[in-house]
């Protein structure tokens, strides 16, 4: 790869009791690129982005963002320093407007123009017509673009997005595509996804994992020609 | 424009607060002066209950502080009222540092219980100094050392206007804090920590910092109302002044800015009124409680917001 | 009279403390271990039986000791039911929710206050004790009924162990605390099993004072220390064990009883009230609990 690597894990475990969730995994991150996470359910991926959030600790391993040590980072800490998550069951106020919602994701980074940078974020995800609404009263389409603009309002290096397209119809999956499209290349997207059309069609380079290790890395055509991968996971 | 609806409307309810000094009837007017600094109190435990989310039961640790703060240095170190006043208010300020920097590492329940046995241990550690502190008698504040910038706070008249100053000023400082960024991250924790926690919050620091606003709160409450009404006693730190704010807040509404002081007002007219009729006014605390937990979680204030005043701060 | 008499004496002063305290512990402990409610009125059901108990000790004509054996059975059934009713009006409807609860059972711990000063009074009375000998040791006399006491309270967490342990209404209460929905779906009324534990509780409660007011006499306000006597010990043992319960109850008795004879009570208390709330803060599982993964 050209680019600059933007996150770097080394080593990363994390076991629950004798289960190996992650288990020693080497992961690089290029900046600007959209990269994607797969692989069969249990295989750790929710947890191996929690471990780069920080809401779950390291148990061994080493994460390094812009060459700087983030694993002892509290999750918090490294939000500030631009890893932004969105969860995999959407996590918004819902008793707040939708304005605050973003507004709160637009103060934590201290920004000097609250409303412009919210309403920024909002014309990102097409909400910025509903800014006055109670978030909880939102469709569930929209509370999912609505978690996506949170994540975009922190201008994040790094933004995780996991099973963004979970329960979304057709029409609103084709929008969240142009969305993530306009996120690069300022930041780099890292995405949890079980919808192949989306990851074949969104994602530069995809990482399968299997039992918590790294089975194969690489563009979708080698991941798609990748015998390994086709047995474990696409079935042939 | 939303701020300044609401703006208009606390700068009302203070106006009001101003004619009542001059038309209300002598014991109404002792009443609502006593109702703004325990409405001062209510406010306090509301940042901390009603914004942020922590259900304390040990407030009246932080009240206590207040008020023991400023009666100890004027009954025994001859402390003037300003002093004394600041004093009670870096007092509250500083225990809910101490208590928050403990109890802020459980949540819910467990929170609940470790407040309430610090404010146990506090109402205690009063008992068991009961040579300085005089214990369940109390101390009596003598009138020449309730004078504040040569004012005297036993007479009626000052001591209502320096009330309504100071409620004023809690008031709108409270408004500023509801409607500022620090305000809207009080909530947001309130709401969802995880989910404040991935935005970048510290849920830690926010929730300390919370606490100790209220316990500055707490603390000018309780030396303003140890030395407007001249007494200092064990009673006023004991369990029942951590349940006050909480039945203020909740009667009011948690969460909003005039809340504490509606709860204030209502309930200890409620409760005056019952004392007239019967002995029985514990029974009207606790049935408030039962009844407001039951039917009307939000309050008064709340339930309106929820029904369409949807710019209450 | 020499140390070691005196010790002893404290020591048999702290068994009858122990076992008072072990039932009202156990009675709180049960509420929260099977239906996750802390009860702050559980000092009021405590008071409750020893009024109740001075009623009783009025109306039952007869030798004292009918009339105790008459409030031993009568006042847990009152103080259960008055519990119960609670449970279906109030708590219920709260759907348990933790924070809802505890503000409700302290509003409940006022409406009980009241209408035992409403109806009791404010005076302390004395309620007369069963059998009336004394127990003479080489260095003081001993009263025999507080040994009745120690015996009596063991005898009824034996029962309470026999039931959780050993009967279908154990199993069942055992299975709504795994798993509230999953025990509903097996086809057990959990609103009744709910009912009953608390009733169950604050039976126990009721059984204690009824026990103790001979030595203590009754009183509007005599709630205030076992409660908080009985959150010490279920917080230290362990929030829901109650094995844990008995334990620390044995532990804090024996103490209370040794530390009051030696130092000033208010200290006692202080220190006791800041170790539980240093315990809840550093090892929330109970100094003998492990803790849940």
């Amino acid at each position: 790869m050209a680019a600059m690597t933007l996150l770097q894990a080394r080593g990363l475990t994390r076991h629950f009791g004798g289960l190996k969730a992650v288990d020693g995994v080497d992961f690089d991150l290029g900046e600007g690129e959209i990269h994607a996470l797969i692989g069969p359910n249990g295989a750790g991926k929710t947890t191996f982005v929690s471990l780069l959030s920080g809401r779950i600790p390291v148990q061994s391993g080493t994460i390094r963002l812009k060459g700087r040590d983030i694993t002892q980072l509290p999750a918090h800490a490294r939000v500030r320093a631009g890893i932004a998550y969105t969860f995999q069951i959407t996590q918004i106020y819902a008793a707040l407007s939708v304005f605050d919602n973003v507004a709160l994701a637009a103060q934590s980074r201290h920004s000097h123009h609250l409303k412009d940078d919210a309403m920024e974020a909002l014309a990102g995800v097409g909400l910025e017509g509903r800014a006055g609404q109670t978030a909880g009263t939102l469709s569930y389409g929209h509370q999912r673009l609505l978690e996506v603009a949170m994540g975009l309002a922190l201008k994040p290096k790094l933004l995780i997005l996991d099973e963004p397209t979970q329960g979304l119809a057709q029409g609103e999956i084709e929008t969240f595509k142009g969305i993530v499209r306009g996120v690069v290349p300022e930041a780099t997207v890292l995405l949890i996804e079980h919808n192949m059309d989306v990851v074949m069609d969104l994602a530069q380079r995809i990482t399968v994992l299997n039992f918590g290790n790294v089975l194969a890395t690489g563009t979708p055509e080698a991941i798609r020609a990748d015998r390994a991968v086709q047995t474990a996971y696409l079935g042939g | 424009m939303k701020a300044d609806r609401a703006l208009v409307l606390h700068l009302g309810v203070l106006a009001v607060l101003l004619a009542l000094h001059f038309t209300a009837p002598a014991y109404h007017h002792t009443n609502i002066a006593r109702i703004m600094v325990l409405a001062i109190y209510a406010m306090g435990y509301n940042i901390a209950f009603g914004y942020t989310g922590l259900l304390s039961l040990g407030h009246a640790l932080l009240f206590g502080a207040g008020l023991y703060g400023a009666g100890l240095l004027v009954y025994h170190a001859d402390a003037s009222a300003p002093v004394a006043i600041i004093a009670g208010l870096l007092a509250g300020g500083a225990m809910a540092l101490a208590v928050g920097l403990l109890a802020l590492r459980t949540a819910g329940v467990a929170f609940m219980i470790v407040t309430l046995m610090f404010a146990q241990a506090g109402y205690l550690t009063v008992l068991y100094f009961g040579s300085y502190t005089r214990g369940d008698e109390g101390i009596v504040i003598p009138r020449a050392a309730r004078m504040l910038w040569g004012l005297d706070l036993s007479d009626d008249n000052t001591r209502y206007l320096i009330a309504l100053a100071l409620f004023a000023t809690a008031l709108l400082a409270n408004l500023a804090l509801a409607q500022s960024r620090f305000g809207r991250i009080m909530v947001a924790m309130r709401e969802n920590e995880e989910r404040s926690r991935m935005l970048g919050f510290n849920p830690f620091t926010v929730k300390l910092t919370a606490l100790i606003v209220s316990g500055l709160y707490s603390g000018l409450s309780g030396a303003a109302y140890g030395l407007m009404f001249g007494y200092v006693g064990a009673s006023l730190a004991s369990v029942q002044y951590s349940i006050l704010p909480l039945l203020y807040v909740l009667l009011g509404g948690a969460g909003t800015v005039l809340g504490p002081f509606l709860g204030a007002l209502l309930m200890f007219y409620l409760i005056d009124y019952a004392s007239a009729v019967t002995d029985a006014h514990q029974f009207v605390t606790g049935a408030a409680l039962v009844l407001l937990i039951l039917f009307a979680p939000k309050g008064i204030l709340g339930t309106l917001r929820a029904r369409g005043l949807k710019w209450l701060p | 009279m020499d140390f070691g008499p005196f010790l002893l004496l404290a020591l048999m002063e702290g068994l009858v403390t122990a076992a008072v305290l072990a039932l009202t512990a156990s009675g709180l402990s049960l509420a929260f271990g099977i239906m996750r409610v802390v009860n702050v009125a559980h000092g009021a059901f405590f008071m409750l039986g020893a009024v109740l108990a001075w009623f009783v000790s009025q109306w039952v004509p007869g030798p004292a000791a009918l009339s105790f054996a008459a409030a031993l059975v009568i006042c847990p059934l009152i103080v259960g039911g008055i519990a119960a009713l609670a449970d279906t009006v109030v708590l219920k409807r709260l759907n348990y929710e933790p924070e809802a609860t505890i503000v409700a059972t302290i509003g409940l711990l006022y409406i009980l206050e009241q209408a035992a000063l409403s109806f009791f009074g404010p005076d302390a009375r004395p309620v007369p004790a069963p059998l009336n000998f004394r127990i003479q040791l080489p260095w003081f006399g001993y009263s025999g009924y507080k040994l009745m006491v120690v015996v009596g309270a063991a005898l009824v967490l034996l029962a309470v162990w026999l039931i959780l342990r050993h009967t279908k209404a154990g199993l069942v209460m055992r299975a709504t605390q795994i798993d509230r929905d999953t025990a509903r779906a097996f086809g057990i009324n959990v609103d009744r099993v709910y009912a009953g534990v608390f009733a169950m509780g604050a039976g126990l409660a009721a059984i204690a004072a009824v026990l103790i007011v001979p030595i203590q006499q009754a009183h509007y306000l005599m709630g205030g220390d076992p409660l908080l006597l009985s959150f010490i010990v279920v917080i230290i043992g362990g929030l829901g064990s109650l094995r844990g319960t008995l334990v620390a109850a044995l532990l804090i008795g024996l103490s209370d009883g040794v530390i009051s004879t030696f130092f000033a009570p208010t200290l006692a208390k202080i220190i006791a009230t800041l170790v539980v709330a240093l315990v809840l803060v550093f090892r929330p599982q109970g100094l003998f609990g492990t803790r849940a993964a």
